[in-house]
């Protein structure tokens, strides 16, 4: 990123303000943590916690085929969609492999509305413009500069929010969403989150987000709200096992490999990757995604080498101490054969082999 | 903020209190406060021999993970066991119960470390604070 000036957030400011520990992350100048990673981890687990996601990128498609073109690109079934519904997908390449993970909404019959990872938004909105030659009428917009976008995560997410708007919240189900006015502003509210709880992700104009931040935390001041950072996001998407791209997917893994097969729909026709990923789920595959748990003392980093059997067998694609779980857990690659829960691996810590063992994924589950 | 004057420091961030041919030795707050939240930490076995400037351990914080640089040339003599199930201690008390390691030393092994002001001072240059 040499000579690339870095971009900030609406809420830039309020980073500074809050005494946030600033670093360069997907192009943009953003907060990793501010009083620390456990305390925001544990508020977001048990109260409420906000997050400035503002750098996600957000790309809407129009047009009378916009259906029939995010068909094509995206692995999961878009036509299932209603008006307010959002889905969990994968951009795909020719190969079955992930160009990005992301979140399709159904605006309207013409219109969808992807939410994308930051550091791959130019790379998918070139994709895209590549892509829908040939579908009439269809537009792709990169609107990201039109949108802040503000997680509100946790058990008492719903009652903080709620105080700032007359949209029933507990009307919203699951993956649904609504545009209604918080705090006297235009939004997106959807009922979506990367930390494994309750919470809802609320998209408005750049010029909003400042207000609207600060309300938030005065809502959920009784509740014990803070701030949170990308420290403390890491690791509760890590622990609710949710994968992050660039580090569990990539361009070289398939949703099959990454445990994603429930996202995968080959009844669905024609779409990008279906050849290889329909011949992949006849094969099956070679390697998969596991979570694991040092059982000897160490803890497992992106990169760090698996062995099994005197082999070197796979890599870590995620690791760190899980906060709420207590325990130093990972995410890696793996031969199938060594996939079983219970199976017996080592993790390269440093140049010493580490012991650790297959567990199951989700490392974290909330009560419902 | 005010270092501790009852020892000596790094540019690497360590503190060493020296006592009869055996130094005591830890991460400063300022480094602590780098690190983040620390979840665990690795030291050498005593009786490891180290060079100055050698790495000692790691320390590991949720985010990554950071070498200990050996303040002085020396053999480890002891380590502090209760960072194994309480590795916390290096944030809460960085300059107490959240030392991490005893060497015994050679005459002249502080020769080059600063005292708190020469500290303070360091870190005012590198715009910490």
């Amino acid at each position: 990123m040499a000579g690339t000036r870095l971009k900030r957030t609406p809420l830039y400011e309020c980073h500074v303000e809050a005494k946030a520990r600033i670093v360069p992350f997907a192009g943009y100048e953003m907060p990793v943590q501010y009083a620390g990673v456990l305390e925001e981890h544990r508020a977001v687990r048990t109260a409420v916690g906000l997050f400035d996601v503002s750098h996600m990128g957000e790309i809407e498609v129009t047009g009378r085929r916009a259906l029939d073109f995010v068909q094509y690109v995206t692995c999961n079934d878009a036509a299932k969609l209603t008006v307010g519904r959002a889905q969990y997908s994968g951009l795909m390449t020719p190969r079955g492999t992930f160009v990005d993970d992301l979140l399709v909404h159904k605006m309207a019959d013409d219109r969808y509305f992807l939410v994308v990872n930051a550091a791959n938004k130019d790379k998918d909105y070139a994709y895209l413009c590549a892509q829908c030659v040939g579908f009439d009428g269809v537009e792709v917009r990169d609107r990201s500069d039109e949108y802040a976008q503000i997680a509100v995560q946790g058990p008492k997410a719903l009652p903080t929010l709620q105080k700032l708007t007359s949209v029933k919240l507990d009307e919203i189900k699951y993956y649904r969403f609504v545009e209604g006015t918080v705090d006297g502003a235009a939004a997106i509210i959807a009922r979506t989150g990367y930390t494994g709880e309750d919470g809802f992700e609320v998209y408005v104009a750049p010029g909003d987000a400042p207000r609207l931040w600060r309300a938030l935390l005065a809502a959920g001041d009784e509740f014990g709200i803070v701030p949170a950072g990308l420290g403390a996001r890491d690791t509760l998407r890590f622990e609710a096992s949710m994968p992050l791209y660039g580090n569990d997917i990539d361009d070289t893994t398939t949703p099959y490999e990454a445990g994603l097969g429930w996202i995968v729909k080959l009844d669905k026709d024609g779409f990008l990757g279906r050849e290889a990923l329909l011949r992949q789920h006849g094969d099956g595959v070679r390697r998969t995604l596991v979570g694991f748990e040092m059982t000897g003392r160490g803890i497992a980093r992106h990169g760090y080498p698996i062995w099994a059997g005197g082999k070197e067998v796979g890599a870590v694609t995620s690791g760190t101490h899980a906060p709420t779980v207590g325990k130093a857990l990972g995410m890696g690659y793996v031969p199938v054969a060594l996939s079983a829960v219970g199976s017996a691996i080592e993790v390269e810590i440093r140049e010493q082999k580490v012991a650790a063992r297959v567990v199951e994924m989700p490392f974290y589950r909330r009560a419902r | 903020m005010a270092q501790p004057n009852d020892r000596l420091y790094t540019k690497t961030h360590e503190w060493i209190i020296l006592a009869g041919g055996e130094a005591t030795a830890g991460i400063t707050q300022y480094a602590q406060e780098q690190l983040g939240d620390v979840v665990f930490v690795e030291l050498p076995a005593p009786g490891k021999k180290v060079e100055k400037g050698a790495a000692l351990g790691n320390i590991e914080s949720v985010k990554a993970v950071s070498e200990v640089f050996a303040p002085m040339a020396g053999e480890v003599s002891a380590t502090n066991g209760e960072l194994e199930t309480h590795p916390e201690l290096v944030n809460q008390d960085p300059y107490g119960q959240g030392w991490l390691v005893r060497l015994r030393v050679a005459p002249g092994a502080a020769d080059g470390l600063m005292d708190a002001a020469a500290y303070e001072k360091f870190l005012a240059e590198e715009g910490a604070h």
